[in-house]
């Protein structure tokens, strides 16, 4: 294993067999009366990785793969079914219940996806940033609550002047700016991003970027960094993972996974990115989907659409293989077939 | 001839305060078969042009200036049901989300059927025959079984298949696609991208695609417009605007795009922020961030002017400014 995967000393965040599972099941009477059976949703399936104080480990896959259950797993928002996060050296999960726990949750924060449903109509900008500045009894002064606002606006590129206005006098790119610089409010050390620059132009998504990449220098944060671009992992991560329905399939620091990608879905997810400078070219995009995580292919769950898939793959669920530097859950790449 | 011709278009919104100019001054054209990009930051007017051409400017926004032409035919003057016509007819549209674009009530076949018998003069039966036929071009599995389902029992990706083939199914000549692959997974815009150039090229369609999506414009354009708050900034070929920038604006964009190939500590940042629509500065629009600008770019606003093999509105490619660019 590589120094990076090894934990050298004791990482801030650690997820052991991380799984969320949902009940989607029929209600009761339809239950009995149409003899419908439980459904469960198994978001998460067993999620494993370690992220070192001052890293960032992105976290890639197609929408209904299961990297937003983790976010909301990793911030507290959900229970997991099973397994569990250390951060800090303590349970995560367990602290969150007790009065520490506030304590513990605003050292994590998050930016959310959608900058349209995670700012409230209501709220001035102003409100909506010192909210967990008040909230953890930071600042409560109002000059100097001002002052603080002022300057996280600045920082996300939005004038002080913002601060009366409302969310939606914003456009989107600016909205998500306003919902980082209220992440960025309580100073935390581990920030948990949804898809933070997606909605985000690109010139304003290099801004972020570079800030992002900046406070973490100067502040030693912590990210989990998650995005279906991979342009942007490769730009902000140390290490990246891979998910396809609901479990990783191939994590390894990036320099790795970029230049030796050995999964095939990952292969298939770099080969689908449109080249800037290779203008014109026919490409050759992947058939099928992301299948139903309700009903998930037996065996390996990308079988169906990878192109090395054999009896094997149909059957047997791959466990994660740990080579040079490389976790990856494959039969092919176990049996030396790619 | 250009299928579509812009002409100086002018968008206004009159509002208590003043009105805004959201598109100021726009011309350019598409040709019959061609796929034009739009690319621009949000606020910079390019969903507002798709929608200007198609009819679509929400009250109180206004053409207030300018001409579309489609055919040598005026169309920014026409009355709503005219409109309507060729609404479908002539242009069809491809909106971002696929959800919202499909009616959650109706199945994908009666809205189908629906818009086939509004711009055809065809039987019930013919326009379902077409349907599925349209549903089995845009690669819908099984699409005898498929027309019949509901929206939301089709995935993303396949909805915007649909929305595809609604946007085809009165055999326009041009496509305004707004943004269409921007709501879906990396892998499914591959298919969608590939599916909406050949599916274009086959019927001869003309597409404008609006994105913010360099990559995107890169993999599908003939030509390429960069817009920027309210005008355009650069057009020309797309593989000359991506690779060889004239306007210092194009050429920020470029480098602000994280790339899968190279790495970078810090990405290029063009900073500050495209300004608002009532304090766009004197001259050119871009001189507050434009690292250079010299004092004509102040005073002067530019005006599209042949640049190497595109054109850009920059005043740098002027030789009466004396700056060599």
């Amino acid at each position: 294993m590589s120094e990076i995967l090894k934990s050298n000393g004791s990482p801030l965040v650690q997820a052991h067999d991380l799984a969320k599972t949902f009940d989607v099941s029929p209600p009761w009477l339809n239950r009995v009366l149409e003899r419908k059976p439980r459904q469960l949703l198994k978001a998460v399936d067993g999620v494993s990785f370690e992220i070192e104080k001052g890293k960032t480990l992105a976290l890639v896959g197609e929408s209904g793969c299961g990297k937003s259950t983790v976010a909301r797993l990793l911030v507290g928002l959900y229970e997991p079914t099973r397994g569990g996060l250390t951060f800090d050296g303590q349970d995560a999960h367990a602290v969150f219940k007790t009065p520490a726990g506030r304590q513990l949750r605003s050292r994590i924060q998050m930016i959310f996806q959608d900058p349209y449903a995670s700012l409230n109509p209501r709220w001035t900008i102003e409100d909506i940033i010192a909210e967990p500045l008040r909230e953890h009894g930071i600042l409560s002064d109002g000059a100097a609550l001002r002052e603080r606002v002022g300057e996280l606006l600045k920082s996300v590129g939005l004038s002080p002047l913002d601060m009366p206005k409302y969310p939606h006098q914003f456009s989107g790119g600016q909205r998500q700016r306003i919902s980082i610089a209220r992440a960025l409010a309580t100073e935390p050390e581990f920030l948990v991003c949804d898809e933070p620059t997606s909605a985000l132009d690109v010139s304003v998504q290099a801004q972020v970027l570079n800030i992002m990449k900046d406070l973490q220098r100067k502040q030693g944060l912590t990210y989990l960094f998650i995005s279906h671009n991979l342009a942007v992992v490769r730009h902000v991560s140390d290490q990246v993972g891979v998910m396809y329905l609901g479990r990783l399939v191939e994590l390894a620091d990036k320099h790795i996974l970029f230049d030796k990608p050995r999964h095939p879905y990952t292969r298939m997810l770099l080969d689908a990115i449109p080249k800037m400078h290779d203008t014109g070219r026919a490409r050759t995009p992947v058939s099928g989907e992301v299948p139903n995580p309700l009903n998930p292919p037996s065996g390996c769950a990308f079988h169906p659409r990878c192109p090395h898939a054999n009896a094997r793959c149909q059957s047997e669920r791959p466990e994660f293989l740990h080579l040079e530097g490389v976790r990856v859950a494959c039969h092919a790449v176990e049996e030396g077939r790619i | 001839m250009s299928l579509l011709q812009i002409k100086n278009l002018v968008v206004e919104f009159p509002g208590r305060r003043g009105t805004l100019r959201a598109l100021d001054d726009i011309s350019f054209d598409i040709a019959p078969g061609e796929i034009l990009g739009v690319v621009g930051e949000s606020g910079a007017g390019k969903s507002l042009t798709g929608a200007a051409i198609i009819g679509l400017l929400e009250p109180p926004g206004r053409v207030a200036g300018g001409q579309i032409l489609l055919e040598g035919e005026r169309i920014d003057n026409l009355p709503y049901e005219r409109m309507r016509h060729i609404r479908g007819r002539k242009i069809g549209a491809i909106f971002q989300d696929p959800l919202t674009s499909l009616n959650p009530l109706y199945t994908i076949g009666r809205q189908l059927v629906e818009t086939i018998q509004a711009h055809l003069p065809v039987t019930a039966q013919e326009a379902r025959r077409r349907a599925i036929d349209l549903l089995n071009d845009t690669g819908i599995p099984a699409a005898a079984q498929r027309i019949d389902h509901y929206p939301h029992q089709f995935s993303g990706g396949m909805r915007q298949r649909v929305v595809i083939a609604l946007a085809l199914a009165a055999e326009p000549k041009l496509i305004v696609a707004d943004e269409p692959t921007t709501a879906l997974d990396v892998s499914i815009q591959a298919q969608i991208i590939t599916l909406l150039k050949n599916i274009c090229k086959d019927r001869g369609a003309a597409v404008m695609l609006i994105t913010h999506d360099m990559g995107v414009i890169a993999e599908t354009c003939d030509r390429v417009a960069v817009m920027y708050a309210g005008r355009i900034a650069e057009i020309g070929p797309v593989h000359q605007v991506i690779n060889h920038p004239s306007h210092p604006y194009t050429a920020g964009l470029m480098a602000a795009i994280p790339d899968i190939t190279v790495e970078r500590e810090h990405l290029y940042q063009i900073d500050g922020a495209m300004p608002r629509l009532n304090a766009i500065p004197q001259g050119c629009a871009f001189n507050p961030r434009c690292p250079k600008a010299f004092d004509r770019c102040r005073q002067d606003r530019p005006d599209l002017m042949p640049a190497g093999a595109t054109r850009a509105a920059c005043w740098l490619n002027d030789a009466r400014s004396g700056v060599a660019a």
